[in-house]
């Protein structure tokens, strides 16, 4: 692999990997968006079941996350203008800070879920069953694209950790941070998918 | 071949940020509470279509970076919403 | 033109790097976008054996009403497991895997690809769908939903759809991973002068091809998904019995499906339009307007998928715009015939082998094109849906629009690639045969599909026998054709007369002024670009 690493480094194009990640953005959108047009078609289909179904959710979890989000989406955010001003400690502070948002989001969730789970409501439950179609695709969606957005989490955590790891090893340093800055990208999708879930799913009662 | 000046954002417009996103994400939250009807629906995406805005521009660095990304990422907003238009082509004429 | 051979001394082709590694590893440890390519074309070469394999066993079992060679369910799993291995594992990667990968750089003077890593990335992704697609056919039995995996079938069949769906899924990851290489490299990396507007065509359209994978592939990706969900979990996605609407899925299947046929015929387009002007030795008939034509194409394409499901109980609203849409994306298709038609007006046409391929694609493609419409308008299609009409439309257009461009594209580029010669008297053999078998083949399905014979039975009425004999004959003569080629490829490329000539058609493009074989990073010296491509004096 000598050559293509010599390669890769001699022609370090920051610009070219911002845009590649935007670009794999772009295709997260229209992976969701696939989600989002069936929410619509049923929603569309089964407006009142719809309606008392999202009544079920906890509108303070659902909030509460929205805020954990926000704060960990700012953190990582702050966290490129601290590494370009070479100030390493609150770059770690700031990454940490996100990881550890990220993961109590997760609790939430998982909390969430279980409820959810010990009331007889999971996907294909005979309790949902009874309840009627729209029920039945109401959380059918809620628990498939929670649960996806939950594994983007997952995957964004793994994302930060190494870029943490990095950051201390001081191969992510002032003047060579795209990588912090493509990972907070990736956190912002993150965010930016939750803004939509969380009315969509929460607030819409 | 680091061809782009980045522009540092210092740490108190991203609080700023945080802070209108928190304002707008209660009032989205005060708004559904209150029976609105249908409008809560539309007041709520809206919100969060706002929201997103947001974040795209500030945190993500969509205003100080170039044309390009902006452009891309309306074009790719638009396919989207087109999408879903020609979908309830079907589906609100039924 | 004797004067531009390569200079040997001094200079290692692409095919001597490499990079200390040895046997097998030369290849699949390489991050040359060559190597990379090649790599493509092998596992593609393997693929396409077996679907025509099967493609031809479904003719031999047509050749007569009733059983003559397997059963209704060997049948239905025959033309699933073809389609699958024809659609996603050879078209939709087809000519952006392989050409791309292998002539983008170049064309564009650059070195590699964006991210060269990546771009191996993705071939293992492709080889671990393969895999998947392999696995679907032990245990339960092949899936016998058709390509399409149309809910509910799919996810009530008791065969092994689950892995042959999850391979799709897979493979359009990598599909996905290379339209983000492409778009970046061509935004990034273009040599210094070459403007947006002075980028040769193949280029543009990998480009406008790129989008669609970005921004197509991953809702079928999500549907894929959902469908999975549904078999593992029963959420009722699609599934009427909880609520669910299996039109949505053709829907979201559609939104992917539909502009896949653009990612399969753009880059076709390409290449075809980088033949026509070597050939006829003039410059290409309205360079903007095919570029703006494959823009169009990529984005108005993205808006039709409806035109699929006429018959299947749309709203009125939905139908008229669909087809409206349809009927608005066969304009820019036919400004690029008229494009090369006009390139060759007046030209001093050779009609060697790679110019053979591109005339008869457009022939073939127009023939495609013009019965697409005949599909496209809402009234005609009640009575041609799902019947061999259909059949025989699509194959003009993907097989007939994908593989003449890929046969074209490697006849053309084949000394280039691999620093041989091909037979030439062989190759205008195989052509000439493959061309007649395609036509006697496909031909008469039309004929078949009007007078009304349904599309994926084993068996049919006996009014139909005459057509079907015909039909099957000529899949013979053009396998007969397919093998002439194909062995003639091999053997030139592994024993054929080795040749440095940098520029034998006389091309104006980068890749013609690159050592044949290139090197390993393409060029010594990044080049200048100061004039527009397509200049011949």
């Amino acid at each position: 692999m000598s050559e293509s690493i010599a390669h890769h480094d001699e022609h370090r194009d920051d610009e070219a990997s911002k845009l590649g990640i935007w670009l794999f953005i772009f295709t997260e959108l229209l992976f969701f968006g696939g989600l989002f047009i069936t929410y619509a078609v049923y929603r569309h289909a089964h407006p009142q079941a719809f309606h008392m179904a999202a009544q079920q959710l906890d509108v303070a979890v659902g909030t509460i996350n929205t805020v954990i989000l926000l704060i960990s989406s700012m953190t990582i955010a702050m966290a490129t203008t601290s590494i370009q001003k070479k100030d390493k400690r609150t770059t770690l502070i700031l990454i940490g800070i996100t990881l550890v948002l990220a993961l109590v989001f997760l609790v939430n969730k998982y909390f969430e879920w279980s409820a959810k789970i010990d009331h007889g409501i999971w996907p294909g439950s005979p309790l949902l069953e009874e309840l009627g179609k729209g029920d039945t695709l109401f959380f059918g969606l809620y628990f498939f694209m929670t649960g996806l957005h939950a594994l983007h989490i997952i995957i964004g955590m793994i994302l930060i950790i190494v870029i943490f790891v990095r950051v201390r090893k001081d191969k992510i340093s002032f003047d060579n941070f795209q990588l912090l800055e493509n990972g907070g990208l990736y956190w912002h999708l993150v965010d930016l998918i939750w803004i939509f879930l969380f009315p969509l799913f929460y607030l819409i009662t | 071949m680091s061809d782009t000046t980045h522009h540092i954002v210092p740490y108190r417009t991203y609080a700023l940020i945080l802070l209108l996103l928190l304002v707008l994400t209660s009032t989205s939250v005060a708004v559904t509470q209150i029976e609105l009807t249908r409008w809560a629906t539309i007041v709520a995406l809206l919100l969060a279509s706002t929201k997103s805005a947001i974040v795209l521009a500030i945190f993500m660095h969509l205003k100080f970076d170039q044309t390009v990304y902006k452009v891309m990422a309306i074009f790719v907003v638009l396919v989207i919403t087109a999408v879903i238009i020609l979908t309830f082509l079907d589906y609100g004429f039924r | 033109m004797s004067s531009n051979t390569t200079d040997n001394t001094g200079y290692k082709s692409y095919l001597e790097e490499d990079g200390g590694r040895k046997g097998i590893f030369k290849w699949i440890l390489s991050t040359d976008h060559k190597r990379i390519g090649l790599l493509y074309l092998y596992a593609m070469m393997l693929w396409f054996c077996v679907g025509v394999v099967l493609g031809l066993l479904m003719k031999l079992e047509l050749i007569a009403p009733g059983k003559t060679l397997m059963e209704a369910q060997a049948y239905n799993a025959t033309f699933t497991v073809h389609g699958v291995i024809m659609i996603f594992l050879i078209v939709i990667p087809g000519l952006p895997a392989v050409f791309g990968n292998f002539m983008l750089p170049i064309q564009i003077g650059a070195k590699d690809v964006a991210f060269p890593r990546l771009n191996l990335f993705s071939w293992y992704i492709y080889i671990l769908g393969g895999i998947l697609v392999i696995i679907s056919l032990f245990g339960n039995g092949p899936p016998d939903t058709g390509w399409t995996f149309y809910a509910p079938y799919s996810f009530k069949t008791g065969t092994n759809m689950l892995p042959a769906a999850l391979g799709a899924f897979v493979l359009g990851f990598s599909s996905i991973l290379t339209g983000l290489n492409f778009i970046v490299t061509i935004h990034r990396m273009r040599a210094p002068g070459m403007t947006w507007f002075k980028m040769p065509l193949f280029p543009w359209t990998l480009y406008g091809t790129a989008w669609i994978q970005l921004l197509a592939t991953p809702i079928i990706g999500i549907t894929l998904l959902m469908v999975a969900g549904e078999r593992i979990l029963g959420i009722g996605f699609f599934d009427p019995a909880k609520g669910g609407d299996p039109l949505l899925y053709q829907h979201l299947f559609w939104i992917y499906s539909h502009p896949a046929v653009y990612i399969m015929i753009l880059p076709a387009m390409g290449a075809i339009s980088e033949i026509i002007p070597t050939f006829a030795k003039k410059t290409i008939f309205g360079y903007k307007a095919i570029v703006f034509s494959t823009l169009a194409i990529a984005f108005v394409g993205y808006f039709v998928w409806g035109h699929h499901m006429y018959t299947s109980g749309m709203s009125g609203a939905a139908l008229w715009a669909f087809s409206l849409l349809t009927f608005i994306v066969a304009i820019p298709s036919a400004i690029k015939v008229f494009n090369w038609i006009s390139t060759m007006h007046q030209g001093s046409i050779s009609t060697e082998i790679p110019f053979l391929w591109a005339a008869s694609f457009i022939f073939i493609f127009m023939i495609g094109g013009l019965t697409g419409l005949v599909l496209g308008s809402l009234a005609i299609d009640v009575h041609v849906h799902d019947t061999a009409f259909v059949v025989a439309h699509f194959h003009f257009i993907v097989f007939g629009g994908v593989g003449f461009a890929f046969f074209g594209a490697i006849h053309y580029w084949f000394s280039k690639i691999f620093g041989r010669k091909y037979d030439p008297s062989w190759a205008k053999t195989g052509w000439i045969i493959f061309f007649i078998g395609f036509v006697t083949l496909y031909g008469p399905m039309f004929y078949l599909g009007i007078k009304g014979m349904p599309r994926r039975y084993f068996d049919y009425l006996e009014e139909f026998h005459g057509p079907n004999i015909i039909s099957t004959l000529g899949a013979m003569v053009m396998v007969a054709g397919f093998l002439i080629i194909l062995v003639n490829l091999i053997k030139s490329a592994r024993h054929g007369e080795k040749t440095t000539e940098m520029n034998p058609w006389g091309g104006t493009n980068l890749e013609w002024q690159v050592p044949t074989p290139p090197p390993l990073e393409n060029f010594d010296e990044i080049p200048v670009i100061d004039k527009a491509t397509y200049k011949y004096d």
